[in-house]
C-alpha cells in the first residue's frame, strides 16, 4: 500500500520504521528539516518537508493515488485539517488521525476521520484492564451496533453469590455470554447456573445498561 | 446578539470593538492575555484566557447560547477546527472562519463553513487599487 505519514516526530518515526519494515511504500511529510534529514539519512529518501495540510503540496506528491493517510503530529488541529483535505479532496480512501485530547474523538469521527487514536484513551483503557479492582471493565465496543463487551468480576462481597441467574433481574439490553470461573473453567450461562466469588461473567451490553448490569451482578 | 470572537489579534479586536460599540454582548477569547491589550479601552464584553478548540474553554465562554461564533487565530486549521466545533457539537447558528490559505479555504466552503480569504480579498483590493 502507498500510505502517507504526516508528521515525523516520536510518533511518526516509530511508526514509519514499522510500515516499511512490513514492506509498504511510504511517504512523511514533516514541517522540520532537521527531523527530515534524520529519517531521510537512516530510512533513505522518504521524507519531503512541507505542510501536510496544504492541497496544493498534497498535489505535488501524489496524494489522489495514496490508499491511506496518517496524520500523527502532535496538533490536533493540523490532523484533523491532514485527514479532511486528503479525504475531500484527493478521495484518499483511508484516514487515520492521532488526537490529544479524548473529547475530540467524537468531532473527527463526525466530520470523516476513519480512524481515531488517542494515546490518552488506550492508556486509561488499558489502566481499567489491569487495575484488578474495578468491577467492570470494557473489553470490545462494536460502533456499529452501539454495543460492547464486558466482563463483571463477582467478589466475595457481592451480595449475589450463591444466587442463580434466574433470581437476578439482568436489564432485557444486556446477554450473558461466558462465565469463567476461578482457575479457569469456562461454561455457558444458564437461568440455573449459580454465582460464585471470583466468577468473571463475560456479557454483551450496551453503555447505557452497562451500570444497571454490573449492580445486578455484583448486588449492591 | 450573543457572539463570540476567537482570537484576539488585530483583526479580532478591532471587531469585538465595533460590535460592542454597537450593543451586541461580545466575548473575545485567547490563549494569550497579552494579546487582549489591544481591546478598546471602552470595550465592555467580556475577554476570557482559553483555548478556542477546547470544548470546555468554549462552553465557559458561553458558545451554548452564542448566535455568532468567529475564528480569527493566525492558525488556519486551528480556526478551521474551532469553527467545525461551534457548528457540529454546538449547532452555533452563524459560524464565520478566517482561512488565509485559499485552497483550503475553498474546500471548507464546499463542506459548508462560511469563510473568508484575506489572501484572496486583500490581493484583489491591490489589485484593482491599481487599475483605479
Amino acid at each position: 500500500m502507498y500510505i502517507i505519514v504526516v508528521g515525523g516526530g516520536r510518533v511518526g518515526y516509530y511508526l514509519v520504521k514499522a510500515l516499511i519494515e512490513e514492506g509498504h511504500e511510504v511517504l512523511v511529510i514533516e514541517k522540520d528539516e532537521s527531523l527530515c534529514e534524520i529519517i531521510n539519512d537512516e530510512m533513505g529518501s522518504i521524507c519531503i518537508r512541507g505542510d501536510g495540510c496544504e492541497a496544493s503540496f498534497l498535489a505535488e506528491v501524489g496524494t489522489e493515488r495514496a490508499d491511506m493517510l496518517v496524520a500523527v503530529t502532535g496538533d490536533d488541529e493540523d490532523n484533523l485539517v491532514s485527514c479532511q483535505v486528503a479525504k475531500h479532496m484527493f478521495n484518499v480512501k483511508r484516514t487515520i488521525a492521532r488526537i490529544r485530547n479524548p473529547q475530540n474523538e467524537f468531532l473527527f469521527k463526525a466530520l470523516g476521520v476513519d480512524v481515531t487514536i488517542s494515546s490518552t484513551s488506550i492508556i486509561l483503557e488499558t489502566i481499567e484492564t489491569e487495575v484488578p479492582t474495578h468491577p467492570l471493565t470494557h473489553l470490545l465496543a462494536f460502533e456499529e451496533s452501539g454495543q460492547e463487551i464486558v466482563i463483571v468480576k463477582i467478589s466475595e462481597e457481592s451480595t449475589t453469590v450463591g444466587k442463580s441467574v434466574r433470581e437476578l433481574e439482568i436489564p432485557k439490553e444486556s446477554k450473558l455470554a461466558l462465565v469463567v470461573r476461578e482457575g479457569g473453567k469456562t461454561r455457558l450461562p444458564t437461568l440455573n447456573t449459580t454465582l460464585r466469588a471470583g466468577d468473571r461473567i463475560i456479557a454483551l451490553t450496551t453503555p447505557e445498561a452497562e451500570e444497571t448490569l454490573r449492580a445486578t451482578l455484583r448486588g449492591t | 446578539m450573543k457572539i463570540i470572537i476567537m482570537g484576539s489579534g488585530r483583526v479580532g479586536a478591532r471587531l469585538a470593538g465595533l460590535l460592542d460599540a454597537d450593543g451586541h454582548q461580545v466575548t473575545v477569547l485567547d490563549n494569550d492575555v497579552y494579546s487582549f491589550r489591544r481591546l478598546s479601552s471602552d470595550f465592555k464584553g467580556t475577554a476570557l484566557v482559553g483555548n478556542g478548540i477546547d470544548q470546555e474553554a468554549l462552553r465557559r465562554a458561553g458558545i451554548e447560547e452564542a448566535n455568532v461564533f468567529f475564528a480569527l487565530t493566525q492558525g488556519d486549521n486551528r480556526n478551521v477546527m474551532a469553527c467545525q466545533i461551534a457548528k457540529h457539537i454546538f449547532n452555533v447558528p452563524r459560524v464565520i472562519c478566517r482561512i488565509y490559505d485559499p485552497l483550503r479555504k475553498d474546500m471548507y466552503t464546499t463542506l459548508g463553513l462560511e469563510a473568508i480569504s484575506p489572501t484572496t480579498v486583500f490581493s484583489d483590493l491591490l489589485k484593482e487599487q491599481l487599475e483605479n
